[in-house]
């Protein structure tokens, strides 16, 4: 799926939560958007997001009429005994139109390949296949056109596995939230609140959160459990168990990681160069405003970038809507293990 | 011939933390000579830059666990990026003795068709990835985290048509997450890279607390653990039934001798639910159990089962 508008050029895949969001991205410049079904088959599952059927084939309609593409992510994991919603999901994706479904579970992968051999498949982030190995299984066995690479490798690294890959194609995180842990690899959620990222797509699941006043501190708590304490001036982060501030060795600190959002606006021509043919945006939790904003930005910096000007980050104001207002390059940056 | 399943079998997983090579060693000595444990599972699965410090005992350990009549596994990584861990599980494939544990899909391509066991690091929740992994070549499946017991239970009737053996995870910290930084070298002020391998210290992990001083998890290197120790004794009786055919026991650095007795006596039927529970709390003293995940909640919780035979 190499661009329409050359060949050089970074592929732009963003987040739609809505089809409002995804027609507000494709008119803001996205190449590619990714969505999911309302349901459980999908990571972003929470209230009053995401697609049903007819939803998803006008949208796709609307995209393909504008010459973008649609992915669908169905990359949460079944749990035993309970397939049949992942095979629906796939045989919905294929009905609708879209141009690709990405996948992350073994069962799901062999469904598709079995029962929709010609559908293009893509590999989640959720598969978590950080090495040249993982890949090679799901490119043989599932014919995989494509990967999301875990947010874990630094550019080198990225760079170097694109090497190895052969014409499996590489996309990568650009922008939005940050997980610390591998992702698919984390059960810190459902270890606290009982309800499961892998299985069910919700990560802190909201009707779980809570925040209690405590003398002049704002205590953010999930299902009870407590994640952080904020002073009056701090912003208040919201409770997702990696960002948490907790204490070990009788110190309190961000075990994992601080309150930042990934940003790798100044590091594009570093993905190019690594071989990258897609980029994503992370959020289809997010507003259609931020959509809005990420990928026009994104669309400036990458129309410059394929002219071979220089990318000026600093007429990309992107830092307002970086999670906890603060900006990282994540794993990108060797030093960040 | 109809092939007997085997039933009952008790498995000591792969040992999770980082302890000093000589503790290693006579750790597992011990296992050999003085326990019953069937299966025993060797190699580091958490952080690669352990792995120089177990190696010259390697072989002396698996020969006096061989000769203790005891099966051994060799596990392997679960976060595999660089050529040099690459190469290293290739290696690890190719020159086991027994079959090996996969912690990551790599080593099931490593592996390359030859009979392997799904490690707990693997995302197997149902019977479309069973099947898929049992053309493969998957012989036993140990099972991950977060299942329930009606989970558990569907997949072992599902392994059963498949002709896989599966392996539930009855005692020890359980595996949440893993991650390239290392957070215990960053507790310490430290980067990964220049660990100085504090984790050496946490022998059976790096308690955490909440800011309300509740007990929470437990962090290992990469790692993290649950701060409660997985203890499915109201479980274990409802597994047997199913048909599961091994009981992981993670070796963690406490009594893992009388550990083992305990499980053994439960596993012949000898000492019931509540006994057995009560006998590992005084092994134990100030452990916390847990078994959410098993009883459908979350994970951190302990929950006693409404009846022994609830499903």
């Amino acid at each position: 799926m190499k661009s329409a508008n050359a060949t050089s050029y970074l592929e732009l895949v963003c987040p739609a939560g809505t089809p409002t969001a995804l027609r507000t991205a494709v008119d803001a410049g996205a190449d590619t958007v990714y969505c999911g079904f309302n349901d459980c088959t999908n990571a972003r599952n929470y209230p009053g997001l995401n697609f049903n059927v007819e939803e998803l084939a006008e949208s796709v309609a609307y995209a393909h009429e504008r010459g973008r593409r649609v992915l669908v992510a169905i990359n949460t994991f079944p749990r035993a005994d309970d397939m049949a919603p992942w095979h629906r999901a796939v045989d919905n994706a294929v009905s609708a139109g879209a141009d690709a479904v990405i996948l992350a579970d073994i069962g799901v992968l062999d469904y598709t390949t079995r029962k929709h051999p010609n559908m293009r498949r893509h590999l989640s982030v959720q598969a978590a296949a950080s090495n040249s190995m993982s890949i090679k299984f799901y490119k043989d066995n599932f014919d995989i056109k494509r990967l999301v690479l875990p947010r874990i490798l630094a550019i080198e690294e990225v760079a170097s596995l694109i090497a190895q890959i052969g014409d499996v194609e590489a996309e990568v995180f650009a922008f939005g939230n940050l997980g610390t842990m591998v992702e698919g690899r984390c059960y810190l959620s459902s270890y606290i609140s009982g309800c499961s990222p892998s299985c069910e797509g919700s990560c802190a699941p909201a009707n779980q959160v809570t925040y209690e006043e405590k003398g002049d501190n704002l205590i953010s708590k999930l299902a009870g459990i407590t994640i952080n304490s904020f002073g009056k001036h701090e912003p208040a982060a919201y409770p997702t168990p990696c960002k948490g501030r907790y204490q070990a060795m009788g110190k309190t600190s961000y075990l994992f990681e601080e309150p930042f959002g990934l940003n790798t606006i100044d590091i594009l021509p570093q993905l190019k160069a690594a071989g990258v043919t897609a980029l994503k945006i992370e959020g289809r939790q997010r507003s259609r405003a931020y959509v809005a904003e990420v990928v026009s930005k994104f669309r400036q910096a990458l129309d410059a970038l394929a002219r071979g000007e220089h990318v000026d980050a600093s007429t990309v104001q992107l830092n307002a809507i970086v999670e906890g207002g603060k900006e990282t390059f994540g794993a990108y940056k060797k030093g960040w293990r | 011939m109809m092939v007997v399943a085997k039933t009952n079998r008790l498995t000591l997983g792969p040992l999770l933390f980082h302890w000093p090579e000589n503790k290693r060693r006579d750790f597992y000595f011990r296992i050999a000579e003085e326990t019953d444990i069937d299966t025993v599972y060797l190699g580091e699965v958490i952080c690669s830059k352990r792995d120089p410090f177990f190696e010259p005992y390697y072989e002396e350990v698996e020969e006096r666990l061989s000769k203790a009549g005891k099966e051994v596994v060799r596990s392997t990584l679960a976060l595999i990026t660089t050529p040099r861990e690459m190469q290293a599980t290739r290696d690890i494939c190719a020159t086991a003795k027994g079959m090996i544990e996969a912690n990551d899909v790599a080593s099931i391509e490593a592996i390359n068709g030859k009979p392997f066991v799904i490690g707990p690091l693997v995302n197997v929740f149902n019977e479309g990835a069973l099947a898929f992994l049992a053309q493969k070549g998957a012989k036993r499946l140990a099972t991950l985290s977060e299942l329930s017991l009606p989970a558990m239970q569907a997949l072992t009737s599902a392994a059963k048509k498949l002709n896989i053996e599966m392996e539930i995870p009855v005692f020890g910290r359980q595996h949440l997450s893993i991650s390239m930084r290392c957070y215990h070298a960053r507790a310490h002020g430290l980067h990964k890279d220049g660990c100085q391998f504090v984790c050496q210290a946490d022998t059976n992990g790096m308690p955490v607390q909440t800011l309300d001083e509740q007990d929470f998890i437990a962090v290992n290197g990469v790692q993290t653990l649950s701060h409660g120790y997985v203890a499915l004794t109201q479980e274990l009786e409802t597994l047997q039934q199913a048909g599961v055919n091994y009981f992981r026991l993670s070796p963690h650095d406490t009594d893992m001798v009388q550990v083992a007795a305990v499980f053994r006596a439960a596993l012949k039927g000898a000492s019931d639910a509540t006994e057995t529970f009560k006998k590992l709390q005084n092994l134990m003293p100030d452990v916390n159990f847990i078994n959410g995940y098993a009883q459908g909640v979350k994970g951190m919780a302990w929950e006693e089962a409404r009846s022994s035979n609830q499903l």
